[in-house]
């Protein structure tokens, strides 16, 4: 799923900062912070791709894999990984040219908090970018029980279904931090050919572009 | 696969007989006596070493990918090195247009022209002889069917274009050397190779930085050079490739019994028609080379081959003359498309159904020495691993009936290139597995396939046993006169489609 996820906030930050599509290095220049970064899946390519970036992640075994990860070639060794949370650089008022969040917010306990910490983040006329899934049939029943319990991609127990937004509430939380979604796409599995593809359906995995009001 | 590296590189004899320490590694070791100063300096000159692609082998096939590489704008930032001891890499190669064709040549498919076109290495071929054909005959020495195919069939111009190797190499050189991307060649051969260079901990005096070349691969020179590939490392490097023994690739395949025999010859007039006839020992090809010349392409058994070497120019152009005249078996007859009952295939007709059979022009003079080369199918089990991709007869070795090994070649290094562009647009890492894989994924299935056909070929000519001689006088005809399935030949052998019959 990630070249597909990449391909999204490639597209929508080049057009959004206006920044050349043909470059090799396009996110030259912005900084971006990768919230629940993980193992820095995400913050690597973007790392290649010219940005600045900063990942963090509450657990710290996560942080320690990343950065011995990143070291491993010169184009990523100048990542900022730190054990913390969105909340906490908020204090330290941090701010980020772009505010990406994969994944996360059906985690969060209190998702309208989550968005106003991610808000804050971003400076005014940046952008900050959330993936989810949405809270549907069809998703419970290919994230939860197919992916859980039958194909054992993910452990039993990692989603609650009760915690995830369906994109009109993301919006809506979104809207109350002050950031206007100007976009968004869904992520489709082809079980054939085993890739993901962008697609309009948004009815399971999902990711929101928007904007921070300000600007 | 990773266990098979593991154990491979457990034993590599380099990693083992030279001390880390010494002039491959960068990190600096007790500080204030001399060796720590060399270090120290092989520090700074060992990052110059970092290269984002090596590639392995500066043939057609190796040159192909770094002018592709040069040709798309997400590529061409990245630092490629290219390592191969022929020394016209550094000096070019000279072309006289006074001197006689090499035997050395190889048929282009339109599909391969357009690619060259598009990274803009055609137009130096162009400047050099080259010779497009648009007619085809193809027959055997029963004389009961021949095919004719005309580049009209499918409304086209041409079959094809023969060009000499030399010719094919140095426009790749020009184009290369005229792009603007970083590229360093390298004249001496790969001696070894690491893939997974060990994270030896660098604690010492409180120092602890991992080795800075773990994401990369390292390659040693015949030399001494020692060059770490940053990701992908490409195996170009022919049918015996280096670069796929030391990554351990597995290898499928048999030799034919059977050699071919190559040289240059001449005609009284002009050729402008590639023919094949299949003899009871392998086909012989003419193909036109331009001007009055002609390449021939002649597939026997080894003993044979020997003998026709040895024979003298006059009698080796009468052999010549003799096998596709009246040698082995008489003339097919030629029928004509008007006779009545070919008139419900009326519909649709290929042009070239009319034409009648026709007798390839006399060789009047040998222009170049013989060169002889035995023949096999080899083909690689997995064309990628972790820092490696192989293209080329370093994946596959074919028969050369159908004149399609090269042109597989080039399809695998523009299918490589783009691959590595379209993983740099998100930002991936060049010499990850997953990446690569999708670049084995579209050539493997499509390679396998040719050659597939390719060695049916060769083994349903190779039998001399009467039923099935009336079978392929028949699939003759048929390719002759169906005109669905003559297209459709035209279409895969000119590199149109991916796979036969499934349009």
């Amino acid at each position: 799923m990630n070249p597909t996820r990449l391909a999204f906030i490639r597209s929508t930050l080049c057009r959004h900062f206006r920044k050349d599509t043909n470059s090799a290095r396009p996110l030259e220049g912005l900084k971006i912070i990768d919230v629940g970064c993980g193992g820095g899946i995400l913050s690597e390519p973007l790392a290649r791709m010219g940005a600045v970036v900063t990942g963090i992640d509450a657990v710290d075994k996560n942080i320690k894999i990343a950065r011995v990860h990143a070291d491993l070639d010169p184009g990523t060794s100048n990542i900022e990984y730190s054990c913390t949370t969105a909340e906490k650089l908020v204090e330290e008022q941090r701010k980020f040219d772009a505010v990406i969040a994969l994944e996360v917010i059906e985690h969060v306990a209190n998702p309208a908090e989550f968005c106003k910490s991610l808000s804050a983040l971003t400076t005014p006329g940046g952008a900050t970018v959330i993936s989810t899934i949405n809270r549907s049939m069809r998703a419970y029943a290919t994230a939860i029980v197919a992916a859980e319990y039958i194909l054992h991609w993910l452990p039993k127990g990692t989603h609650q279904w009760s915690s995830f937004l369906t994109p009109e509430e993301l919006a809506l939380i979104l809207k109350r931090a002050s950031v206007s979604v100007k976009e968004m796409a869904g992520f489709v599995y082809n079980p054939l050919t085993g890739r993901w593809s962008l697609s309009d359906d948004i009815s399971v995995n999902f990711i929101a572009f928007g904007t921070k009001d300000g600007q | 696969m990773n266990r098979l590296l593991a154990r491979r590189f457990a034993g590599n004899s380099c990693l083992v007989r030279v001390p880390w320490r010494s002039f491959c590694d960068a990190a600096a070791v007790n500080s204030g006596t001399a060796q720590a100063k060399h270090a120290e300096k092989q520090r700074l000159t060992s990052h110059s070493e970092e290269y984002d692609v090596a590639i392995v082998g500066g043939g057609m096939v190796g040159m192909a990918v770094a002018c592709s590489l040069a040709s798309m704008s997400l590529t061409k930032h990245l630092n490629v090195a290219i390592i191969d001891s022929n020394p016209a890499l550094v000096n070019g190669i000279t072309i006289k247009k006074e001197d006689p064709p090499d035997p050395r040549v190889s048929t282009v498919t339109p599909a391969t022209i357009s690619l060259f076109k598009e990274i803009g290495a055609w137009e130096y071929v162009q400047q050099h002889r080259h010779a497009y054909f648009d007619k085809m005959q193809v027959w055997d020495y029963t004389g009961l069917g021949y095919t004719r195919y005309n580049a009209r069939d499918v409304s086209k111009e041409v079959l094809g274009c023969v060009v000499e190797n030399k010719v094919l190499q140095s426009s790749l050189l020009s184009c290369i050397q005229n792009a603007d991307i970083r590229k360093t060649v390298f004249p001496a051969r790969l001696t070894s190779m690491n893939l997974n260079p060990s994270s030896i901990p660098t604690e010492l005096n409180g120092t602890s930085s991992t080795s800075p070349w773990r994401g990369f691969a390292r390659l040693e020179l015949s030399d001494g050079t020692c060059i770490h590939a940053k990701l992908v490392q490409v195996g170009a490097d022919g049918s015996k490739s280096n670069v796929r023994e030391l990554s351990g690739f597995k290898t499928t395949g048999w030799n034919y019994a059977q050699n071919a025999i190559i040289c240059t010859v001449e005609h009284t007039v002009e050729n402008n028609c590639a023919w094949q006839r299949f003899l009871p020992s392998g086909p012989i090809a003419v193909l036109p080379i331009g001007e009055n010349f002609s390449n021939i392409v002649w597939t026997m058994s080894p003993n044979e081959s020997s003998e026709l070497k040895s024979l003298t120019e006059s009698d080796f152009i009468k052999s010549v003359n003799h096998a596709l005249d009246y040698g082995y078996g008489p003339h097919p007859k030629s029928s004509s498309a008007r006779d009545g009952d070919l008139s419900w295939f009326g519909a649709g007709l290929t042009s070239s159904a009319g034409e009648g059979f026709t007798v390839p022009p006399r060789v009047v003079r040998l222009a170049s020495e013989r060169m002889v080369f035995p023949l096999s199918l080899k083909h690689a089990n997995s064309y990628v691993a972790k820092h490696v991709a192989l293209v080329g007869d370093a994946a596959h070795t074919v028969h050369p009936l159908a004149g399609q090994g090269v042109n597989l070649g080039f399809g695998d290094a523009f299918a490589l290139s783009r691959v590595i562009g379209e993983g740099i647009a998100v930002g991936s890492d060049i010499g990850e597995v997953s990446l690569l894989r999708r670049y084995e994924a579209e050539r493997r299935p499509a390679n396998i396939v040719m050659m597939a056909i390719l060695d049916g070929f060769q083994k349903v000519y190779s039998i001399d046993f009467g039923p099935l001689n009336i079978v392929r006088a028949a699939a003759f005809n048929a390719a002759n006169y169906f005109s669905p399935l003559k297209r459709n030949i035209i279409s895969y052998a000119s590199g149109e489609q991916r796979l036969p019959l499934f349009t």
